[in-house]
């Protein structure tokens, strides 16, 4: 397990080194601190929900409302938040929760997530439409603060991943609880078998989503000063191509909290290393997946030649 | 790796010099690079935009008024995309953005990044909120308000209006209808008796007039938004109603439709729309801020009014399927520039 939990961890690490160095030879003004926390401060909140959708896959299932949930936060955030920080801080903490019974409610009834949270995301959506009929908000100052800050030595995008990946990585992969959340998505029964309570479990793990969502959403407001109820429609599939790239499989609770972190920013400087190339924008979005298509490709002929030996 | 980045550091100096500079007088804007921000190319509106910011550029560029002038427009039409597509122009060294902003208020982080960085920021048609950029709006509402002065003039005796709206949600719709609304509470000859979206699509307006049409007594007017006008004019049409006064918005097929019935009954009629060219505008009013010129904040744009005369002008210079179009010269720039003093 540990040589393959290393093993998973390398391909993701090798494309964003390929990437970085191919983006840096473009655009060499991206190679100082000013250049990197441009090209990836927009990624931090992406890293966030990318980590939100690795809390539902770890557990088998896939979450479709996660872009709508992270808008639905961030327009909290830039209204409630900001004008009654109380009410706001609630509001979060509610959303959270209603994830977690969410969880709950996905595995007592025997739902398939796909459907319950793809009908949840027009709740989500129509939910930040309420708050938010039109752009608008204003980001709270000290998130603002929080997102703009400049650390000594590397910039906060920088910062923030490593915080992000090694707190998600003590939790998911070293702590106890963690490793039973994996197991769920391993083998539930076993683990039920083993005296646990899996309704519970999952519960959890879609509250750790919804958190990871919320703390998306507010990253983002941060960043953008403001919010629309559109504004991360599209982390939906960001998030689940960043947990694919970053390692982690749709099944068995197979999934790494670092290489997560890490596939969304390869697909965060895979964006801005086809805008620097100058590409059409009607290319653009196939030359975005033939690169998830490449990096898939490579992991599969790595897989089957480790399986092979 | 720490040479490049002393050579950085002393090319972001100059840069800075460089802008100091200009503030203080005119200056030469030959080696600015100019780059335009775009959320949007699926309709023919965004098209003759792109087309019409491509020729200015490319005839400022050889005539070395500017030394590029690049359009880039995002794969998706995603606020969250468009934040980054402006982060990566202040990587590539652009000394002016011009944009259309996919919304009003999302990306005034990426602006504000840009500002801080010495980048101009000029936003047009959709514009940003954030206070260091530079507006050029476009007043929706005067919009709506001229349509329903131009009926008074042409039917002093009012009657019962009928009205298209766009895409329900959408900031423009809002402000054009508000525009019409005032305007029929200055005149009370007019009733608005009914209401439907047509959501800028001759398809949509068409389908959305006929299922509302039985309903609806006689009507003397529609007012419209743009690229709705040549759909109710089918719909009336099918539904065998005579054919209201009927305000278009300078779309090839409503203009074409326009002439027909000028030439088969004498139909008259009015067409208003704002140009595509207003990216050419705000290039121009980009490069006038690069040369150090003192540009208010808030700039507004001209209507492009299409009337009996000018009509067939109007028609044989718009390419079918597309809409009509004028492109601006840094004369028009200026103008608008000392209009807005």
């Amino acid at each position: 397990m540990n040589f393959l939990a290393r093993h998973r961890i390398i391909l993701p690490v090798v494309s964003l080194a390929v990437l970085l160095a191919a983006t840096f030879y473009m655009q060499p003004r991206t190679m100082s601190y000013f250049g990197l926390n441009l090209l990836f401060n927009l990624a931090v909140p992406i890293a966030l929900a990318t980590v939100a959708q690795m809390m539902i896959i770890m557990v088998n299932d896939i979450d479709l409302s996660l872009g709508a949930f992270v808008s639905l936060a961030a327009c909290v955030t830039a209204t409630f938040v900001n004008d009654t920080p109380v009410l706001g801080l609630l509001i979060l903490l509610a959303l959270v929760l209603s994830y977690a019974a969410l969880g709950a409610l996905i595995h007592a009834l025997e739902l398939p997530a796909i459907v319950v949270t793809l009908g949840m995301s027009f709740v989500w959506g129509g939910l930040a439409l309420f708050i938010l009929p039109s752009p608008g908000g204003q980001s709270p100052e000290w998130l603002r603060a929080l997102m703009t800050v400049k650390p000594p030595f590397a910039p906060m995008a920088v910062v923030a991943a490593v915080i992000i990946s090694v707190v998600t990585h003590l939790l998911i992969v070293r702590s106890g609880i963690g490793t039973v959340l994996r197991g769920v998505g391993g083998n539930a029964r076993s683990v039920a078998r083993a005296g646990w309570s899996v309704i519970w479990l999952k519960a959890l793990a879609y509250g750790l989503a919804g958190l990871f969502g919320v703390l998306a959403g507010m990253a983002l407001v941060g960043l953008a000063t403001s919010a629309d109820a559109n504004i991360a429609l599209r982390y939906t599939l960001l998030s689940i191509a960043g947990v694919i790239l970053g390692g982690g499989e749709f099944t068995g609770g197979k999934v790494s909290p670092t290489g997560a972190v890490i596939g969304a920013l390869t697909l965060t400087l895979a964006a801005s290393f086809l805008s620097f190339m100058r590409l059409s924008p009607d290319w653009q979005i196939g030359a975005q997946g033939a690169i998830l298509i490449l990096v898939l490709t490579a992991r599969l002929i790595f897989s089957r030649k480790g399986a092979a030996t | 790796m720490t040479i490049s980045k002393m050579l950085l550091g002393a090319a972001s100096l100059a840069l800075v010099a460089g802008v100091a500079q200009a503030n203080s007088h005119m200056a030469e804007t030959s080696d600015k690079r100019i780059a335009l921000s775009n959320n949007y190319a699926g309709n023919s509106w965004r098209q003759a935009m792109l087309q019409t910011f491509k020729e200015t550029g490319e005839e400022a560029v050889s005539d070395g008024m500017v030394a590029a002038a690049d359009a880039y427009t995002t794969s998706e039409n995603q606020a969250t995309e468009q934040a980054a597509q402006i982060q990566n122009m202040i990587l590539q060294g652009y000394d002016a953005i011009v944009l259309n902003a996919a919304s009003p208020t999302a990306l005034n982080g990426a602006v504000k990044e840009a500002c801080d960085a010495g980048v101009t920021v000029v936003s047009f048609d959709g514009i940003v909120t954030e206070p260091c950029a530079w507006r050029i709006a476009v007043d929706f509402a005067a919009m709506g308000k001229e349509q329903v002065d131009y009926l008074a003039t042409r039917l002093p005796e009012g009657g019962n209006l009928l009205e298209i709206r766009g895409l329900a949600g959408v900031f423009v719709d809002d402000e054009i209808s508000k525009g019409i609304h005032e305007g029929v509470a200055e005149n009370d000859q007019f009733e608005i008796v009914g209401s439907v979206h047509g959501d800028w699509a001759q398809d949509v307006a068409q389908k959305a007039v006929a299922g509302i049409l039985p309903s609806l007594p006689q009507v003397v007017g529609v007012v419209t938004q743009g690229g709705d006008g040549y759909g109710t004019a089918q719909a009336f049409k099918a539904a065998g109603r005579d054919t209201p006064l009927i305000v278009l918005g300078n779309r090839q097929d409503e203009l074409q439709w326009w002439a027909d019935q000028r030439d088969a009954s004498d139909y008259e009629t009015l067409s208003l729309s704002i140009a595509p060219g207003v990216a050419s505008l705000a290039f121009w009013v980009a490069q006038q801020i690069l040369a150090g010129e003192d540009v208010p904040k808030d700039l507004t744009v001209p209507f492009l009014k299409i009337t009996q005369d000018s009509l067939d002008d109007a028609l044989a210079s718009t390419p079918e399927g597309s809409v009509a179009n004028v492109s601006y010269a840094l004369d028009d720039a200026k103008q608008v520039i000392a209009d807005a003093k």
